[in-house]
């Protein structure tokens, strides 16, 4: 079966690329092919012009450049708060212990979770959980982070913490690829916002162009029940 | 021995007689069907495919022959092939064999079960942060199976130490047969030595499957590990 079909954009320095859509229009599918963790079976995918698609390249070496944070967590269950943020750096960046062990604080410290280090995944809530994916993807320094929803698993009132989090990273120059519904977000700083549906990209522009005048009935329709749904989350973003 | 023994007597005996075979045997029986366990496991998981076949096939084959008769298979058999080594430690080989290699099956099937209940996520999740496959099972995977695997080990723990019983069958002298000593000396009290002894494989295996089997189990689920 054919998920994606004919999707093709760009991605500058510092910008965040809101993708939603409809559940099962390929959106987690197209993070997972930029990654490489469902490699695509036809297209190209280049980070700062290498091209990861490559049987020749060394995909775990270019995985640890692409920050990917779960709708789910996937926090490793078996380690503490700050190990999940320094197993990375000492596994795959070979850093010494110490200095993985005072980068994972510090990184710590961004999503305000330095207090929780010590935790282990199933005593933090999920929103604390969620903050902790987010601080171990940030760790490895990454060119690019990819937010497969984060904040879709969450209780409603754990939301705004995790969001603040992702606002702030936007806001330092982060380069992010975010699938969400969070609208307010988009709203906020996004540079560019793609509505996928059945696997193709059925309208792209800017957040001005999606609330003020989207062209296709489908995203006019798919946004008023967005906002039945789920509101926005307009009084963070002031 | 011809006045009756106290109580006291009777168990001191018994373990000073039989505790040391039958802890040799656990630990060993235990330890390489740990290691031959846990290849086996890898090897149906992520091996060849005619190597998945003959694990399997392993599998099945020990599951399927009772361990008396692989006890005499190996404590019989050997002696002719190795006949200058000792016959008591070629006994106690035989024995060591049996246990190892049928726990070996059983154990294959506990690890292949907790590497299995892993979350995939996890693996996934090792993988994006640029670990290679086999750096994601090393510090992600296994250390997470391995504690899954603890409360079925447990179990294996309790069915290996109570069948090293058998070999009191080819004269090995561990606890039941030190029990077995005691019960045709005295045969006024020879029920009570078997009841003794049986009180005796209890405590050796009850706290530990206690400890391990359920409070393990507790922990796991409170940790959220396998499954969800």
């Amino acid at each position: 079966m054919q998920v994606l079909k004919g999707i093709s954009f760009e991605l500058g320095e510092g910008e965040v690329k809101v993708v939603f859509g409809p559940s099962g229009s390929g959106k987690s599918t197209l993070l997972r092919c930029i990654n490489m963790l469902n490699p695509p079976d036809k297209g190209e995918v280049y980070l700062r012009g290498e091209n990861i698609t490559d049987p020749e390249v060394n995909i775990n070496a270019m995985r640890a450049r692409i920050g990917m944070v779960f709708q789910h967590f996937n926090l490793f269950a078996h380690l503490k708060a700050i190990d999940n943020v320094s197993i990375g750096l000492r596994r795959v960046r070979g850093f010494p212990k110490e200095e993985a062990r005072e980068k994972a604080l510090e990184v710590l410290q961004t999503v305000k979770m330095e207090k929780w280090a010590d935790h282990y995944p199933a005593e933090l809530s999920g929103g604390q959980q969620q903050r902790v994916g987010i601080a171990r993807a940030l760790a490895m320094d990454p060119d690019v982070i990819l937010f497969d929803e984060p904040t879709s698993a969450l209780d409603p009132e754990l939301i705004g913490e995790v969001l603040q989090v992702m606002l702030d990273l936007a806001k330092a120059g982060t380069t992010m690829i975010v699938v969400t519904h969070e609208m307010g977000f988009a709203k906020a700083v996004a540079s560019e916002m793609i509505f996928l549906g059945d696997g193709v990209i059925i309208e792209s522009g800017t957040p001005e162009h999606f609330f003020i005048s989207p062209k296709s009935e489908r995203v006019k329709k798919f946004l008023q029940q967005l906002d039945i749904l789920y509101g926005s989350h307009e009084k963070l973003l002031k | 021995m011809s006045d009756i023994p106290s109580l006291s007597e009777i168990i001191f005996y018994i373990l000073r007689r039989g505790l040391y075979h039958t802890l040799l045997l656990t630990a060993l029986g235990l330890l390489i069907g740990f290691i031959l366990g846990i290849s086996l496991a890898l090897i149906r998981l992520y091996g060849a495919k005619e190597l998945a076949w003959f694990s399997s096939g392993y599998e099945k084959l020990f599951r399927g022959i009772p361990l008396i008769v692989l006890i005499y298979v190996f404590a019989f058999g050997l002696p002719d092939i190795f006949w200058y080594i000792d016959p008591l430690e070629l006994r106690l080989g035989g024995v060591v064999l049996a246990l190892s290699l049928r726990s070996a099956a059983y154990q294959s099937q506990i690890f292949r079960g907790a590497i299995l209940s892993v979350n995939p996520g996890q693996m996934e999740a090792a993988r994006a942060l640029g670990m290679k496959g086999s750096q994601a099972f090393r510090h992600v995977v296994m250390p997470q199976a391995l504690r899954l695997a603890v409360p079925s080990w447990s179990n294996e723990y309790a069915v290996v130490i109570k069948d090293s019983s058998f070999a009191s069958a080819i004269g090995i002298i561990e606890l039941t047969q030190a029990a077995y000593f005691v019960s045709v000396s005295f045969q006024e009290i020879w029920a009570l030595s078997y009841l003794i002894l049986a009180i005796l494989y209890f405590l050796f295996t009850y706290p530990i499957t206690r400890i391990f089997g359920e409070r393990q189990s507790k922990k796991l689920k409170k940790f959220g590990m396998g499954g969800g």
